[in-house]
Order: C-alpha cells, then sequence, then structure tokens
C-alpha cells in the first residue's frame, strides 16, 4: 500500500491549519473523502440528478441505475447474500434505530432480554432502552474485563433462553478492540436470540462478511469510509426483514394505497419511505470502489501497524494512561496525558495542526466504567503515516511543557 | 492561533487553586447540575441567595481549564451582588465570549476574553454562567 500516493487523492490534507500542514487523526468521528468520491457527487449533480423509481425520463433511470447500483455495491461489499437485505439509511442511528422500533417492537415481550455491552456507542444503547421500556423487557450487559475486552464465558453466562436480541459493536470507538462477533453470534443462536453488529467502526477498516459472521443485522455510516455523510446501510437476513414493519411510512414506500387501507412495496423498498439521499449512495459506490482497490486487507494491515506504532511511542509519553486492550485492537488509542484534561490536550494539539477529537466519545457509561469523565483520542485511517503519529508524539510532549510551564 | 491568549497565567491560577470550590454544609442554597452533553463536562453550582443578594455561591465539578476557571471566577465575582447585577454580568459575559469590550467589576474576568478566539471552547466558558442565570430563576420562583 502506497500511502503517499492514497494522501495524493485527499485534497484536504493538502492544507495547513493555524501554520502547520494539517495531522489529521479524527477518522473514527468522520473520515475524510477522496477525490473520486467528490467527483462522483459532482457528476451525479452535473448529470445525472433526478428523482428514483418514478420518473420514466433518461435522467429518471440513470438516477435509479445509480442508486440501485449502489445497492448492490454494499451488498457484495459486506458479504449480503441479496441486494434486498440492504437497506439504505441515514447512517448506523438509523439502522440501528430500524431494527431496535420495527424487529423488538414486533417479538419482545416482558421478561425478554435484551444483551448489550458497557462499551457500546450511545447509537447502539439508547434505540434499544427504548425497546426494552416500551416492551417491558430487560437490558443486560456483558461484563468488560479489566482492559475492557470481552471473555466468551461472560457470553455464555449473560445470554440466556429469555434473551431475544443481542446487540455488540464490532470495533469498540473508544477501546478499538476487536469483538469476537462470530462466536457471539453463536451463542446467541443457541438460545434462539437475533444478533445485531454496530460496524461503524469495523466496515471502513477490515473485510466484513455479514454471511460468516451469521449475524442477523448490521449497520454501518457511509461517512466512516470515505463515502459522504447522511448515507449508511442496514443490513438484515431476509426472511426477518420481510416479516418486519415499515417504519417510516409516505411516499416511495407504498405499494398500493386507498384512503384508509394500504400495502407496502417489496424489501428493501419498504423500508425507504421518502425520495433518499441519491447522492449518497452514489459517493458511498464511488468510496467502496475506492476502499476494494486498494484492498480491505491491506488497509487493516496498515492500520493495525499504525495503531502498533502510535502505542509503541504513546506509550513512552510519560503520564500518558492509554485505555483498552494492548492486544486485538485496531485504528484508534484513546488516552489521557496526566491531569491535563482532554479538551486542553485537543486545543494545544490544533495549535500544532493535529485533530483529535476529545470528550465522551457518545460512550458515557464506558467513560464512567473507565472512570473518567472524558478521554482523547487519535483514530488512524489509510491516510494517515508513520510521520503523522511522530507529530502526534511531538504536540503531545509540547502539551506537557506548555502545561507544566503555565501551571508552574 | 496563539495559545498564550488562552492559557493566560490567571487562568491557569484559577485552574489550579479554584475560588470557591466545594459544598455548603449547611443553609438554604440552590443548587443547579448542568453538564455540558457534547463532552461530558459537568458543574454542580449552590448559591445562597437572600433578599435578592447572591450571598455565597460554590461550586464542584469536572472539567478542563477553561471551564473550572471561568467557574471558580463567576462564584468569586458574583457574591454579594444583588440579583439584577449579576444577570448583568452573565450578560456582559456572553459579550465578551462574542469579541466586545466589556466593562467588569471582577477584572481577572478579562484573562478569558481570549476564548473568543477559540470558538470550539467558547462552551466551556459559559458553563458555569449558564448554571449561574439558571441558579438565579430558580431562586426567583421560590422566593415568589
Ligand atoms: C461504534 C459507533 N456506533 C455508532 C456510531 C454512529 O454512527 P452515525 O453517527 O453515523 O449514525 C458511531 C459513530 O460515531 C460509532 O463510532
Amino acid at each position: 500500500m502506497n500511502t503517499s500516493e492514497i494522501r495524493e487523492l485527499f485534497p484536504i490534507l493538502k492544507q495547513e491549519v493555524n501554520g502547520h500542514p494539517l495531522v489529521y487523526l479524527d477518522s473514527a468521528a468522520t473520515s475524510q473523502k477522496p477525490i473520486q468520491v467528490i467527483e462522483a457527487l459532482k457528476h451525479y449533480y452535473e448529470w445525472d440528478n433526478a428523482n428514483v423509481h418514478r420518473g420514466v425520463h433518461t435522467l429518471g433511470s440513470r438516477a435509479t441505475d445509480a442508486y440501485e447500483g449502489a445497492r448492490a455495491k454494499v451488498a457484495k461489499f459486506i458479504g449480503a447474500s441479496s441486494e434486498q437485505e440492504i437497506i439504505f439509511t441515514r447512517g448506523t442511528t438509523t439502522a440501528i434505530n430500524i431494527v431496535a422500533s420495527s424487529y423488538a417492537k414486533s417479538v419482545l415481550r416482558e421478561g425478554d432480554e435484551i444483551v448489550l455491552t458497557p462499551m457500546e456507542h450511545h447509537s447502539n444503547l439508547i434505540p434499544w432502552q427504548q425497546a426494552a421500556k416500551a416492551s417491558g423487557a430487560t437490558l443486560k450487559y456483558i461484563p468488560l474485563q479489566p482492559d475492557g475486552s470481552i471473555s466468551l464465558a461472560d457470553v455464555e453466562n449473560t445470554i440466556t433462553n429469555r434473551t431475544k436480541i443481542v446487540s455488540v459493536v464490532y470495533i469498540s470507538n473508544v477501546l478499538g478492540v476487536v469483538n469476537p462477533i462470530k462466536e457471539i453470534a453463536q451463542i446467541a443462536h443457541k438460545h434462539g436470540a437475533k444478533m445485531m453488529v454496530d460496524g461503524a467502526q469495523s466496515t471502513p477498516h477490515m473485510k466484513v462478511d455479514v454471511q460468516d459472521l451469521d449475524c442477523d443485522f448490521y449497520a454501518l455510516s457511509g461517512h466512516k469510509m470515505c463515502g459522504p455523510t447522511g448515507i449508511g446501510a442496514l443490513y438484515g437476513k431476509k426472511a426477518l426483514l420481510e416479516n418486519m414493519e415499515p417504519v417510516e411510512f409516505g411516499g416511495e414506500m407504498i405499494d398500493h394505497v386507498d384512503l384508509y387501507e394500504s400495502t407496502w412495496k417489496e424489501l428493501p423498498w419498504k423500508f425507504e419511505g421518502g425520495t433518499p439521499i441519491i447522492a449518497g449512495a452514489v459517493g458511498l459506490s464511488a468510496a467502496i470502489d475506492f476502499l476494494q482497490e486498494v484492498g480491505m486487507d491491506n488497509i487493516y494491515k496498515h492500520d493495525i501497524q499504525l495503531t502498533n506504532y502510535a502505542m509503541e511511542r504513546m506509550t513512552q509519553i510519560e503520564d500518558l494512561v492509554v485505555y483498552g486492550p494492548t492486544a486485538n485492537r485496531a485504528g484508534l488509542v484513546t488516552f489521557n496525558l496526566g491531569d491535563v484534561h482532554p479538551h486542553d490536550v485537543a486545543t494545544v494539539l490544533d495549535a500544532e495542526g493535529v485533530a483529535v477529537r476529545a470528550g465522551h466519545h457518545c460512550c458515557q457509561p464506558l467513560m464512567r466504567w473507565l472512570e473518567v469523565s472524558s478521554t482523547a483520542r487519535a483514530s488512524f485511517y489509510l491516510y494517515n503515516t508513520e510521520a503523522d503519529i511522530d507529530r502526534l508524539v511531538l504536540a503531545l510532549q509540547k502539551t506537557k511543557e506548555y502545561f507544566g510551564h503555565a501551571i508552574g | 492561533m496563539q495559545l498564550d491568549d488562552l492559557y493566560r497565567r490567571v487562568i491557569m491560577d484559577h485552574y489550579k487553586t479554584p475560588r470557591n470550590r466545594g459544598k455548603f454544609e449547611s443553609g438554604e442554597a440552590v443548587t443547579i447540575d448542568l453538564n455540558n452533553p457534547t463532552c461530558g463536562d459537568k458543574i454542580s453550582l449552590q448559591m445562597q441567595v437572600e433578599d435578592g443578594v447572591v450571598k455565597m455561591a460554590k461550586f464542584t465539578g469536572e472539567g478542563c481549564s477553561i471551564s473550572l476557571s471561568s467557574a471558580s471566577m463567576m462564584t468569586d465575582a458574583v457574591k454579594g451582588k444583588t440579583i439584577e447585577e449579576a444577570l448583568k454580568m452573565a450578560d456582559g459575559f456572553s459579550g465578551l465570549m462574542k469579541g466586545e469590550p466589556v466593562e467588569f467589576e471582577y477584572e481577572d474576568i478579562e484573562a478569558l476574553s481570549g476564548v473568543n478566539k477559540f470558538p470550539a471552547r467558547i462552551k466551556c466558558a459559559t458553563l458555569a454562567w449558564n448554571a449561574l442565570r439558571k441558579g438565579i430563576e430558580h431562586s426567583q420562583k421560590t422566593d415568589n
């Protein structure tokens, strides 16, 4: 993988921020977009823009082909068995909400259990809290090991025959840990439960095969994998989706409409009420082409290499605490620097042109588990280099000095 | 980007040795818990208000140097002020965050004026002042 060639494709990386060449280490929040994706959006709006599934005119069919072509691409990218199993959404959050409100609503009864982990993003937590409240089901959490990882013995102990849904993040956006989804899915299925995967952080970084994982639902966000914001997808096994009621009602999702009764389109369109984000799907399609050209295995290797390098260099900084396991982690390092508040760390780094995230990362329960109110996070992607990490380390040392002096 | 605009000595001093940090052990106090949902910072502000005067204010909480030093300055600044004066200070502080020149009776506040050049950090600085406004609203309600 040639990182310098890849960097050339990302116009945004060529700028200076606060007088320094930009080092972008916040891809876990949102990734940057390569020129191919930007061009695809431009081309779509310049040449093909029309509504989908309606017009008989040429642009209408071009737009429809582009939109449905994107669906086919997503299906193949994550190993779905059919395009009908891919529902376009705004992102991971909407995808999880569809399952929690439609599927969960229909199956959950009082006394049933929903199993999660304490490392879930708010997007994979609050929809289930709501579903539990509405149905009288109980939320149960697979406990975390001291290093933040999950043990299969704990999974075995938490999932029971009353469990209807298990929903777990594949790669944690705070701990960086890669969870054993395939094994968890097996245990869930043994008890007759369905398995949902929050793939917001995994889809950008590794080859995903939903059939191999044997998960029942899988959610992803386009903007974290070089695509535009506002587009994502829900994968669901066909048999499950077929029996689910739509969540949004209106145009596009209907079949026959009467004054008092209506029927729905078939999969996947019954879940896509209203005019969809067509350009977003076009951009996501271009992003998938780009990622596949680089190769998901190459991207994974690169990100692991960078993470290992960052771990090695950052753990040498005195007073720097890294959260999460040392092994089996991917794409990011979450940390705190002595008692300098992460906001202050992020501001000093920003002054050095280094962009990192600071805060609770939409994981408030996990922050409490870590016994901190917030953390800083450096996250990596295919356009980052070891030189970026060197700049981060240098800037962290400056932060220490700065705060040392300013305070002293 | 001049970091020293943000992290003046005065700010660091308030951060390191905050004034009025803690809780009242006894007596009537209005308590306002506020957090900043986007970053997880928290403040718990306690105020003793008597006859329309803020007798004393204390705070506890977690946050960055800017939010904690701002809380330290705010609690110090409003002590002994009438509710009207305190609200006027809160307005003045909002002005300061917009880059407007403001006369303040509490001169350390001037050190926070640099925050207006760091838009991402303005919400850190205003957390304590938002708590103050809420506290005053609350005390006015219970007075009636
Ligand atoms: C693990 C995880 N889940 C869910 C989400 C939510 O994704 P989106 O905001 O695209 O819906 C994110 C993004 O921050 C995430 O990191």
